[in-house]
C-alpha cells in the first residue's frame, strides 16, 4: 500500500457513474446495481439480526432472567432466526455476489431476465415491509420454524405479518433462482462451455435448483399456516384430523435444502478464492463441479432428521440417518479438493484467504457434528441443546458467512474499484475467526452437558461456558465492524485497483474495475480452460 | 427477419439474437411452471395423506359436489385450452383476427369457468359446507354412500371442504390471474404486436393457461369422483 | 426466422376431442367399483390426458431435452415428496418394541 507510482487509473465510465439519480438506482436494470441494492438491504438486515443475538447474548450472561421475560426472549430469538435466514444467509451471497457475478463470469452482457431481476429486488423488500412491520408492532415468538400447532393455535403475536413476509420474499429468491438458471444455460459467452464455468457458477447453478424446486413448498406451507390462523382453514389442525407432523414434512422439504442455499455459493466462494491465492489450478475441478450437483440433488432428501424426535416413523428416520450421512460425502469431497489444492502452492495470506482458512476449519467442524446428529441415537441425546445450536452456527455463521466475507474482500476491488486496508483487513479477518469459534465452540460443550435451547434461564452451572460464549460474542461482534470501517475507508481513501489486483483468472478480472455498464464492450470468446494459474508469486500483488 | 416493429427494438441489449432472447424466454416460463408444480404439491401431499387416513369422509364430502358442474367446468377449461391453442397458431402464422378472436373465446370461457365456480361454491355456503363454526354435515345422510359408515367423523368431512376451498381456491386464483394476462395479450394482439416474426408473449401465456388447464385435470377427479359407485 | 413446429388446427381438435372423450371416460369408471384401484385409475387417466396437454397444447413433443428435464424433475421431486411423507406416516404405527431388559 506504500508504492503509488504506478496507481492504475479510475476507469471513465463504470456502471457507478452511469446516472446518480435515485431514480437511476430505483429503477436500475442492471444486474451489478440490483447486486449493490442488494448488499445494502442485507447489510440493514444483518445488523439487525446482529442486534437480536448482542441482546440474546447479553441476557444468557446470567442464569437468571434479568434483562427481559421469557416472553419477550421467545421472540428475541424467534426474530433472530427469521432475520438472519430468510432476509440475510438466503439472499446473502446469491443476491449480492450471484447478481453481480453470474453474468460477467458466463461472459454475458446481464442476466436473462433484467426486469424480473428489479422485481426480485422489491419482493424481496416487500417481504422485508411485512417481516419489519411483525417486528416493530411487538414481534413473533413461534421461533423460526413456525411450528403447528403453536403458530396456528396458541401463538400470541404477528405470525400472519411474518408469513407474509416470507411467502413473498421466497419468490424473490424463486425468481433470482430462475434467472440464473436461464442464464447459465442460455447467456453463456462463445467457448464458455459447462467444464470451462467458474465454481462460483457451478455452485450458484445447484443452488438455483433447490431455490426453484424448494422454495415453492416452503410458500405454499407458510401460506397454509396463515390460511388456517386468518380464516380457520385448519389444515394442519388435529382438531379435523389434522397432521402436525405434515407441516414439519413440508417445512423440512425447504428448510433443510435451504441449509444448501446458504453454503453452495460459500462453497463456490471458497473455490474461486483458494485457487487465486495458492496460485494453483483447482485440484479436483470435475469432483468440485459434480459434488456441488449431488449435494442439491441428495439434500432433497434427507429433511426428516430433524424429525427423529418428533414421533415420526422409526423407519423413516432409518432411512432419514443414512440419508444424512451420504450427503457429508460430495461435502467433504470439497474440502479434500481443497486441501489438494494448496498443497505445493504459493500460498500468500490476505484477507479473503484468512477467511478461506477460517472457512475450510469451522465448516469441518459444523459438518462433522452434522454426523452425530444425523446418528438416531445420538441426536435423542442432544436434541433441541446448545449442541444443535452450536452445530448450525458453524455452518451458517463459520461457514456461509466467512465465505460471504472472503467474497466482500476478494470482489470489493472490482465492484467499486477501490483497494481496502490489507492489514486492517486481516486483522478483522483474525478477530472474526477468534471470536466466532469463542462463541460458538463452548454451546457444543452446554448442548451436550444438557443445556437446551430457546430458554432464557438456566441452572448455575452452565454460567461459566455462557459468559464465555457472551465474551466470544463481543470480539466477533467488533470483528465484523473492521470490515466494514475498511470497506468505508476505501470508498474515500482506497488506491485505485485497477482491473485485477489479485492477478485473478476469470472473465471478471479482464474488464475494468468498475465494471462499465454493459460489462464486455465485446462479447467475450473463451479459449482458455479456467484457474490457469502458476506459481509464480506475482511483485504487484504484494505491493 | 425484422427485429422491429414501429421503429423500437425487440432485441433487447443484453441478447445475442432473438433466437437466443427466444429460447431464455421459454425455458424461463417451463422454469416457473416447475415451481407452480411444487406449489400446489403441497397441497398434493396434504390430499394424498388425509384421504387414505380419512377416506370415508372424503368419500362423503366428495357426494356433496356436483359431478355435473364439475364436468362443464372441465369441458370448459379444456375448451378454452384448445382456444389458447389456436390462439398460439395464430400468432404463429400471422393471422391477426383468428388470433384475437381465439384469444377472446379464452377469455370468455375462463370467465364462464369463474361462473361456475362462484354458483359451486355459493351453494356450498348455503349447505353450511363451509368449515368454521357453522359448518353442518348430516353423517346419517351420508352413511348411505359409504362403504363403512362406523368409520365416518364430520370433522374428517370437514377437512375434505378444506382442501375443496384451498385447493379450488388457489386453481381459481391462477384462472384470474391468466384472466389478466390473456385481456392483455389480446390488447396487444389487437395493436398488431405480433406476428409471424414474434408471438413469444403469447406462447408463454398459453403454457401458462396450459397448466391450469393440467392443474384442474388433477383437481377434477380427485374432488369430485370419490367412490362414487 | 421461427424454427418451432407449427401444428394444424385439426391436430389441436384431435387431441381436444381425445381429452373430452377421456373426461368422459373418467367419470364412466368412477361409478364402477375398482376397490382399491379406483384413484390409480383416475390418476392414471388424468396423467394421460396431462401428457396429451403437454405433448400437443404445450409442444413439449417438438422441444429439446432440457425442457423435459425441466418437468419432468418437479414431477419427480413432487412424487418423491409424497411418498416419503405418507411412507412415515403409514409405518408410525409399526413401532416394534425395544426388547425387554433382563434385570
Ligand atoms: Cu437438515
Amino acid at each position: 500500500m506504500t508504492t503509488d507510482s504506478a496507481e492504475p487509473k479510475y476507469p471513465e465510465h463504470t456502471y457507478l457513474n452511469d446516472g446518480y439519480s435515485l431514480k437511476s438506482w430505483l429503477l436500475t436494470k442492471d444486474h451489478k446495481r440490483i447486486g449493490i441494492l442488494y448488499l445494502i438491504s442485507i447489510t440493514f438486515f444483518f445488523a439487525l439480526g446482529g442486534l437480536f443475538a448482542l441482546l440474546i447474548r447479553l441476557e444468557l450472561l446470567t442464569p437468571q432472567g434479568d434483562l427481559m421475560q421469557s416472553d419477550t426472549y421467545n421472540k428475541m430469538f424467534t426474530m433472530h432466526g427469521i432475520v438472519m435466514i430468510f432476509f440475510f444467509l438466503v439472499p446473502s451471497i446469491p443476491a449480492v455476489f450471484g447478481n453481480f457475478l453470474v453474468p460477467i463470469m458466463i461472459g454475458a452482457r446481464d442476466l436473462a431476465f433484467p426486469r424480473l431481476n428489479l422485481a426480485s429486488w422489491y419482493m424481496y423488500m416487500a417481504g422485508a415491509v411485512f417481516a419489519l412491520y411483525a417486528i416493530v408492532s411487538g414481534g413473533v415468538d413461534t421461533g423460526w420454524t413456525f411450528y403447528t400447532p403453536y403458530s396456528t393455535a396458541h401463538a400470541d403475536s404477528h405470525v400472519i405479518s411474518t408469513a407474509v413476509g416470507i411467502l413473498i420474499m421466497g419468490f424473490s429468491s424463486i425468481f433470482t433462482g430462475l434467472n440464473f438458471i436461464v442464464t447459465i444455460h442460455r447467456m453463456r459467452a462463445p467457448g464458455m462451455t459447462w467444464f470451462r464455468l467458474p465454481l462460483f457458477i457451478w455452485a450458484h447453478y445447484a443452488t438455483s435448483l433447490i431455490m426453484i424446486l424448494g422454495t415453492p413448498v416452503l410458500g405454499i406451507t407458510i401460506a397454509l399456516v396463515g390460511v388456517e390462523r386468518a380464516l380457520g382453514l385448519g389444515i394442519f389442525d388435529p382438531a379435523n384430523g389434522g397432521d402436525p407432523l405434515l407441516f414439519q414434512h413440508l417445512f423440512w422439504f425447504y428448510s433443510h435444502p435451504a441449509v444448501y442455499i446458504m453454503i453452495l455459493p460459500a462453497m463456490g466462494v471458497i473455490s474461486e478464492v483458494i485457487t487465486c491465492f495458492a496460485r494453483k489450478v483447482i485440484f479436483g475441478y470435475g469432483f468440485i463441479a459434480t459434488s456441488s450437483m449431488l449435494i442439491a440433488i441428495l439434500g432433497f432428501f434427507v429433511w426428516g432428521h430433524h424429525m427423529y424426535v418428533s414421533s415420526q416413523s422409526e423407519y423413516a428416520g432409518l432411512i432419514f440417518s443414512a440419508l444424512s450421512f451420504l450427503v457429508a460425502i460430495p461435502s467433504a469431497i470439497k474440502v479434500f479438493n481443497w486441501t489438494a489444492t494448496l498443497y505445493k502452492g504459493s500460498i500468500t495470506f490476505e484477507a479473503p484467504m484468512l477467511y478461506v482458512f477460517g472457512f475450510i476449519g469451522v465448516f469441518t467442524i459444523g459438518g462433522l457434528t452434522g454426523l452425530f446428529l444425523a446418528a438416531l441415537g445420538m441426536d435423542r441425546h442432544v436434541h433441541d441443546t446448545y449442541f444443535v445450536v452450536a452445530h448450525f452456527h458453524y455452518i451458517m455463521v463459520g461457514g456461509a458467512l466467512m465465505a460471504y466475507l472472503a467474497a466482500m474482500h476478494f470482489w470489493w476491488p472490482k465492484m467499486t474499484g477501490k483497494r481496502y486496508p490489507e492489514g486492517l483487513a486481516m486483522v478483522g479477518a483474525i478477530a472474526v475467526f477468534v471470536g466466532f469459534n469463542m462463541t460458538f465452540f463452548p454451546q457444543f460443550i452446554l448442548g451436550y452437558l444438557g443445556m437446551p435451547r430457546h430458554y432464557h434461564e438456566y441452572v448455575p452451572e452452565f454460567q461459566f461456558l455462557h459468559i464465555m460464549s457472551t465474551a466470544g460474542a463481543s470480539v466477533l461482534g467488533v470483528g465484523y465492524l473492521i470490515p466494514g470501517v475498511c470497506f468505508l475507508w476505501s470508498l474515500i481513501h482506497g488506491r485505485n485497483a485497477g482491473p485485477n489486483p489479485w492477478e485473478a483468472k476469470g472473465l471478471e478480472w479482464t474488464i475494468p474495475s468498475p465494471p462499465p455498464t454493459h460489462n464486455f464492450e465485446e462479447i467475450p470468446v473463451v479459449t482458455e480452460e479456467p484457474y490457469q494459474y502458476t506459481s509464480e508469486a506475482s511483485s504487484v500483488r504484494h505491493s | 427477419m425484422s427485429d422491429t416493429l414501429n421503429g423500437q427494438s425487440r432485441l433487447a441489449h443484453h441478447f445475442v439474437d432473438l433466437q437466443q432472447q427466444k429460447s431464455a424466454a421459454t425455458l424461463g416460463m417451463w422454469l416457473f411452471l416447475a415451481t407452480e408444480v411444487l406449489f400446489f404439491g403441497g397441497l398434493f401431499v396434504a390430499y394424498t395423506l388425509y384421504k387414505l387416513k380419512y377416506y370415508e369422509a372424503f368419500v362423503a364430502g366428495s357426494h356433496e359436489l356436483s359431478i355435473t358442474l364439475g364436468c362443464v367446468n372441465t369441458a370448459i377449461l379444456i375448451t378454452s385450452s384448445l382456444t389458447m391453442a389456436l390462439g398460439v397458431y395464430g400468432a404463429q402464422t400471422g393471422r391477426k383476427a383468428f388470433a384475437c378472436n381465439s384469444l377472446l373465446a379464452t377469455l370468455a370461457l375462463a370467465g364462464a369457468f369463474l361462473v361456475v365456480k362462484y354458483f359451486e361454491w355459493s351453494a356450498k355456503f348455503e349447505h353450511h359446507l363451509v368449515p368454521g363454526p357453522d359448518f353442518q354435515f348430516d353423517v346419517t345422510h351420508a352413511a348411505a354412500v359409504v362403504a363403512n359408515p362406523e368409520l365416518l367423523r364430520i370433522e374428517h368431512v370437514k377437512m375434505f371442504f378444506i382442501l375443496y376451498y384451498i385447493m379450488t381456491g388457489l386453481h381459481g386464483i391462477h384462472v384470474v390471474a391468466g384472466i389478466g394476462v390473456i385481456a392483455w395479450l389480446y390488447t396487444q394482439a389487437r395493436k398488431g404486436v405480433y406476428s409471424a416474426e414474434y408471438y413469444t408473449p403469447v406462447e408463454l401465456v398459453g403454457l401458462y393457461w396450459h397448466f391450469v388447464d393440467i392443474v384442474w385435470i388433477f383437481l377434477f377427479p380427485l374432488l369430485y369422483l370419490l367412490g362414487r359407485h | 426466422m421461427s424454427l418451432d413446429h407449427i401444428l394444424t388446427p385439426r391436430a389441436y381438435l384431435t387431441v381436444f376431442f381425445m381429452l373430452l372423450v377421456l373426461t368422459a371416460v373418467t367419470v364412466y369408471v368412477a361409478f364402477i367399483d375398482f376397490g382399491a384401484w379406483s384413484t390409480p385409475v383416475a390418476m392414471a387417466i388424468a396423467i394421460i390426458k396431462a401428457t396429451l396437454v403437454l405433448l400437443y397444447f404445450m409442444h413439449l413433443r417438438y422441444s429439446d431435452g432440457l425442457t423435459w428435464l425441466v418437468i419432468v424433475s418437479s414431477f419427480i421431486m413432487l412424487v418423491a415428496l409424497v411418498l416419503i411423507t405418507l411412507g412415515d406416516v403409514f409405518t408410525r404405527t409399526m413401532t416394534t418394541a425395544p426388547p425387554a431388559l433382563g434385570m
